[in-house]
């Protein structure tokens, strides 16, 4: 129930992130999702990608550090109160955020909240039993094997 | 772990009964080579001879160990003012080879051996590899530089006069490094210690595991390096980390080495006269005291070095040996009196930037010191490479690592510095020693 992430470390510096975009390109790996956390001296990079595993052996060849973190997707109504809804479940299951960004898969439709929570086995537990759609690979990923 | 481990402790070899005499007999063969060597300097080494005149003293005034306080130093600019040849004291139908130092600070030093003076080179060698507990059977590594430098051939020939079984790699090639070590089953590596961290990082690449390895002894030498980066590198892989010690101007490696105590290191003291002094009154400091580390070679033929100013800070340990070697120990060299720098004020060693992020757990040594001025003000930035250790993937766990090393640095130095965390790989690998000072000022 949980998904896979790739964080990388990156330099504050002019044309890194162009470089990793390159080199994830030039390798056919799909971004469906970014989200860069940047300080005044380096940035987070995180992604899920379409192939998380040679994302991160083609990053560490080319001399970047990459770790791969879980995540959890929650899927919500794009519609205002979505992530409201969310994290009411979570509050009150005593559970905090370290982290979070999201997507739409469709405009209009849904959208996909990924959560990095300080308890992330309890957190699944707890939007399960609210009734909350959690998302796996295949769901994220209809059209690929793994 | 490694059982094999020093089972040969018990037996001495040969070669090694010197580093047992008797303080009386030792200190009487020192005299007696120091009245020889401070002879045959002055009726064959210019240099020395006007340097000795100018202060009215004579090989005759040498009457005991005390006595070479009377005589003048050698400094380094001394080999470089007569290079090349100016400080030979024999003929040059009896010198049997040329080594040379790098020459990174300007020309290089040539120093020259005789066919006694490579005898003697491969005994202390033998000496130094005995102490690490290394026999014949033992399959070394040489993985330092073969050519000018002093270290590769003088581990090469020392340790086959051990009777170990020597693979000359020399330095470079990290993968072929690794893999020579793996199939040729590699008991003992000799390296400097910046190289063997690459070493560390390249066979983790390679998805090697440190105990499958028969890798048990490493010999590291040729750059400074700290008690700390030893834990660092013991820890990583298991094997136990010796500091040897030696100068291209003096011999090469085996001036020193450590022993199975791995506290300070073994001078042997038959070939090698210490003394410590003030490096700025020049006054004897008495043993356990800091001070700059002053060598007289006692045997070498081909140039003698009397006096040399190794600018190299340590102290003499004035405790016995639970090795049972008798002749002395220095401590650890860590420092260099030029390789200080002085920043707002406060003597800054890269030495102390190591241990300080060394004491922070998990962080690999690979760093480099940036010195600029801007606004007048002398800067300072500490970059440190973040690995797959260190980072996490929140901006608070970064910014914790961030701040550990940075506190740990402020705690040694007692000045906050800028500390940058880098990319992996960000910092130039050196294959030889590290340069581990980028000063733009």
């Amino acid at each position: 129930m949980k998904l896979k992430q790739l964080s990388v470390f990156l330099e504050n510096k002019p044309g890194r992130l162009r470089e990793l975009c390159a080199l994830l390109a030039d390798n056919g790996i799909n971004m469906i999702t970014i989200s860069l956390a940047d300080t005044e001296q380096f940035g987070i990079l995180r992604l899920i990608v379409s192939d998380c595993e040679a994302a991160k052996s083609l990053l560490e060849e080319k001399g970047f550090v990459a770790k791969i973190t879980e995540v959890i997707a929650v899927e919500v109504s794009d519609e205002p109160g979505g992530l409201r809804d969310v994290l009411q479940v979570e509050e009150a299951a005593e559970i905090s955020v370290e982290y979070m960004y999201a997507f739409t898969i469709k405009s209009g439709e849904n959208a996909v909240l990924l959560f990095r929570f300080d308890d992330m086995d309890k957190a699944v537990t707890a939007l399960q039993s609210a009734g909350f759609k959690v998302l796996d690979r295949v769901a994220l990923f209809p059209n690929t094997e793994n | 772990m490694h059982t094999q481990w020093n089972d040969r402790e018990s037996l001495i070899h040969p070669a090694s009964a010197p580093d047992y005499l008797r303080e009386e007999q030792l200190r009487k063969l020192q005299l007696q080579r120091l009245r020889a060597m401070t002879r045959h300097a002055y009726e064959n080494q210019t240099l020395f001879r006007e340097r000795m005149e100018a202060t009215g003293v004579t090989p005759d005034d040498v009457q005991t160990l005390d006595d070479i306080r009377k005589l003048p130093f050698t400094q380094k600019t001394d080999l470089r003012d007569t290079y090349p040849y100016g400080l030979f004291a024999v003929p040059m139908s009896e010198v049997v080879r040329l080594h040379a130092s790098s020459g990174t600070t300007g020309k290089p030093i040539v120093v020259a051996y005789t066919t006694e003076d490579i005898e003697v080179w491969k005994e202390v060698m033998i000496r130094a590899f005995a102490c690490a507990g290394l026999h014949s059977g033992d399959i070394v590594q040489n993985a330092y530089g073969y050519g000018l430098f002093t270290g590769g051939l003088g581990a090469h020939y020392g340790a086959e006069a051990l009777n170990a079984t020597v693979i000359p790699i020399s330095g470079g090639n990290s993968e072929r490094q690794i893999m020579v070590m793996r199939d040729f089953g590699t008991t003992a590596i000799c390296a400097t210690p910046s190289y063997f961290l690459h070493l560390i990082e390249y066979a983790e690449k390679m998805g090697i595991e440190w105990p499958d390895l028969p890798l048990r002894a490493g010999i590291f030498g040729a750059e400074p390096w700290t008690d700390e980066m030893r834990e660092y590198i013991e820890g990583k892989t298991g094997i136990k980390a010796f500091d040897i010690y030696g100068l291209s101007e003096i011999i090469g490696p085996g001036v020193g080495m450590a022993c199975s105590e791995q506290s300070g290191l073994h001078i042997f003291e038959d070939h090698f006269m210490i003394e410590i002094v003030d490096p700025v009154t020049d006054e004897p400091m008495p043993d356990g005291e800091e001070g700059e580390l002053i060598i007289t070679t006692l045997s070498k033929k081909a140039m003698p070095v009397m006096r040399y100013r190794t600018h190299d800070i340590t102290s003499i340990i004035p405790e016995k040996c639970e090795c049972g070697r008798t002749i002395r120990r220095i401590n650890r060299i860590a420092r260099r009196s030029d390789d200080m720098f002085i920043i707002r004020g406060v003597n800054v060693f890269p030495s102390q930037v190591e241990a300080a992020l060394l004491n922070v757990e998990e962080t690999l040594p690979h760093y480099q010191i940036v010195l600029s001025r801007s606004g007048g003000m002398d800067q300072m930035e500490v970059q440190v490479e973040v690995t797959a250790e260190t980072f996490t993937d929140t901006v608070r766990g970064v910014e914790a690592v961030h701040k550990q090393l940075s506190d740990a640095i402020a705690h040694i130095l007692g000045i906050r510095v800028k500390l940058t965390l880098v990319e992996p790989n960000m910092i130039e690998r050196s294959m030889g020693k590290a340069k581990r000072v980028i000063d733009n000022r």
